[in-house]
């Protein structure tokens, strides 16, 4: 890749402001040096990755957010000051405490009926990244099947499932999510289950088109002469070839099942009062938007945070498996 | 080209059923009896159930129910709402001009932002500039668009007082509706300070509604304009001797904005997803907040016609993008 940007014209005279074509170049030599041939090991790949998701800063930033999120989550009962349903009742809508009349007690202040509102976010993260990590799940499990199925036998087995595919992806997500939410009844399972239904397609259509370009390679043909049963060929010789899209695909839905379980939670079809699930604390606050700003501007805040952080990761991830990057 | 059109056309003729498949399932996978859902009556007699029974149709064979349905939605019978006892097609109709109207400042808003946001972050590419821009809209994209529009009536209307918190222009305008379009109308009626009331409603819900589609947008300028500025016919300009404005602002930047407008056309999707939640928050009555009202009411048939109805506007627009695409772009036409 040449770079033609004109920043690029510019003699480098500082590694830190070089450009992301430049550090890709650095970092292809280093590796090159380390590792001194083409990875060709799994354990090799991944070093590879990291290599590249190490010279990303803002991905890097989001690991480190999103690892503190997750060390909070998993630790919550620690972290908590108090435990996130308790009533504080003589401090109700208490504010935060560098404001007037707030106090080291409750650091972030009490929601309406006197809760302590850094506990239940402290909480909460454990909701989020549970409901990510199933969704996603549920998902990407779903739709590699669905797709290597529909890739990898073709003919009206795919045309069928694409065509299914097509009708989930037509629908609008978030009002698709809130009718299958109807059908289940409001919950937080059922919610996921809808938006993992939801997201299913995104990761069959891709399963499914790495599967078609995969398959008449020379590694699938031999397989088959060796004998190898489908199977065999679907998951063992194929599926391993096609995981760099689904990774990051993995990864935006993560963020985006976050977002979107707190908007059904917002609206009042995901988790339900008391659960201090951040979209449903959001719900929970809005009549005091103009008196209590605090209420309002915290679960948000943890939310944008969380899935700023797992999105900075994706785009990190999707540079270090971009090949065109790569090769430069 | 007719061709090229009347493909796509077909294209969608599967997916369409699909989507009256869905909506013909919802309301017989709801929990409960779909007669007394439909009806939305509570202990009917004997004798009214039946009659209901029939007049649903529900005591013939289930194909037979569908076929009926489908017959019914190309006679542009979508159904009768339980709480108002209108059709679902007439509600739907008043209401659509309201969302039609928020998306279109939506996208605007993300259009005029975006795409000049995304060509100055790719001529300064690792700038400061260029590294504020994309932190900027990947923060937009990580955005939860209901705490966002909480935020900003707290800022807006709560602190400064610029803004109304929620409708569509002030109870003392009072005229009819025209267009359906209040900034239209309120130009049409004459009224003085009318047309400044509908567009001082219109604002917030605007920016919340357009915030994802300006950081999707300014992405992919960003990336389309890198990928154009390296090419061949770039650098002849360049060599020319023509100025920078020009190579990057006429040669540069037609090239780049076709995926730019599919990108922008794919939005209509995100932006009903969207309207759910913004209209809900800033009680705008659209048909984002008709749908997520019904759902709570449990007015089935408004949910079972507007999803129907909402799919296949989103189609519409999306076979719309991808014909434009092909007018614009001969080498997709003749693939």
């Amino acid at each position: 890749m040449t770079d033609t940007s004109p920043a690029g014209t510019t003699p480098k005279v500082d590694k830190q402001v070089s450009t992301p074509d430049e550090r890709t170049k650095n970092a292809a030599a280093d590796v090159s040096r380390e590792v001194g041939y083409a990875p060709t090991t799994r354990l090799e790949m991944a070093l590879e990755l990291w290599h590249y998701f190490r010279q990303n800063q803002g991905a890097m930033l989001g690991l480190a957010v999103f690892g503190a999120i997750v060390t909070v989550a998993v630790f919550a009962g620690v972290f908590a000051p108090y435990p996130p349903n308790e009533q504080y009742r003589d401090a109700l809508l208490a504010p935060p405490m560098w404001q007037e009349g707030g106090s080291l007690s409750f650091i972030l202040g009490t929601d309406a009926v006197g809760r302590d509102i850094l506990s239940r976010l402290i909480h909460g993260a454990r909701y989020s990244l549970f409901i990510g990590i199933i969704v996603v799940m549920i998902s990407l499990v779903s739709g590699i099947f669905v797709g290597l199925v529909a890739g990898y036998f073709r003919g009206w087995v795919d045309t069928l499932i694409m065509r299914v595919m097509d009708v989930i992806l037509a629908f609008p997500s978030l009002l698709l999510a809130l009718v299958l939410v109807a059908i289940l009844g409001p919950s937080l399972m059922n919610a996921m289950i809808a938006i993992a239904i939801v997201y299913q397609p995104h990761f069959a259509r891709l399963t499914r088109a790495a599967v078609m370009s995969e398959y008449n390679r020379d590694y699938v043909t031999s397989a088959r002469l060796a004998g190898a049963g489908h199977l065999r060929l679907m998951f063992l010789t194929i599926l391993p070839n096609c995981l760099a899209p689904l990774i990051v695909q993995g990864t935006l839905s993560f963020s985006n099942a976050i977002l979107d379980i707190a908007a059904l939670g917002f609206l009042g079809m995901g988790a339900q009062p008391p659960t201090p699930e951040w979209g449903t604390m959001l719900a929970e606050a809005r009549e005091f938007i103009l008196r209590a700003w605090w209420v309002v501007t915290f679960p948000g805040l943890a939310i944008l945070i969380t899935v700023l952080a797992i999105n900075l990761m994706g785009d990190g991830m999707r540079d270090a498996l971009d090949p065109k990057l790569k090769k430069s | 080209m007719l061709r090229f059109f009347l493909n796509k056309l077909l294209l969608i003729v599967p997916t369409l059923i699909g989507i009256t498949i869905v909506a013909f399932a919802f309301v017989r996978l709801l929990p409960g009896d779909p007669i007394l859902l439909l009806a939305g009556e509570r202990g009917v007699t004997p004798e009214r159930y039946q009659k209901l029974l029939m007049q649903f149709g529900f005591d013939r064979p289930i194909w037979e129910q569908y076929f009926q349905y489908v017959l019914g939605l190309l006679q542009g019978d979508f159904g009768i709402s339980i709480s108002t006892k209108r059709e679902v097609i007439s509600e739907f109709l008043a209401r659509f001009p309201a969302t039609v109207e928020l998306s279109f400042f939506a996208i605007i808003f993300a259009t005029v932002v975006g795409i000049p946001a995304g060509i100055i972050s790719a001529v300064k590419r690792g700038s400061t500039v260029d590294q504020t821009v994309m932190g900027l809209a990947l923060t937009g994209y990580s955005m939860p668009i209901f705490w966002w529009g909480l935020l900003l009536i707290i800022f807006f209307s709560g602190m400064l007082h610029w803004t109304p918190v929620s409708g569509r222009i002030d109870l003392l305008y009072f005229f009819p509706s025209v267009t359906g379009f209040m900034t239209v109308d309120a130009l049409l009626s004459g009224q003085k300070g009318a047309f400044g009331s509908a567009m001082s409603h219109l604002t917030l819900p605007a920016i919340v509604l357009g915030t994802i589609p300006l950081a999707v947008i300014a992405r992919q300028t960003r990336s389309a304009m890198l990928e154009v500025l390296g090419e061949d016919y770039v650098r002849t300009a360049r060599a020319k001797g023509l100025s920078s404005l020009r190579v990057v602002g006429l040669h540069a930047l037609r090239n780049a904005l076709i995926p730019v407008i599919t990108t922008i056309g794919l939005q209509v999707g995100v932006l009903m997803a969207g309207a759910i939640l913004t209209e809900t928050i800033f009680s705008w009555p659209g048909i984002g907040k008709w749908m997520i009202d019904s759902i709570s009411r449990r007015d089935y048939p408004v949910v079972q016609g507007g999803l129907v109805l909402v799919s296949i506007i989103v189609m519409m627009v999306n076979l719309f993008v991808d014909v434009l695409y092909g007018l614009i772009n001969p080498r997709i036409r003749h693939q």
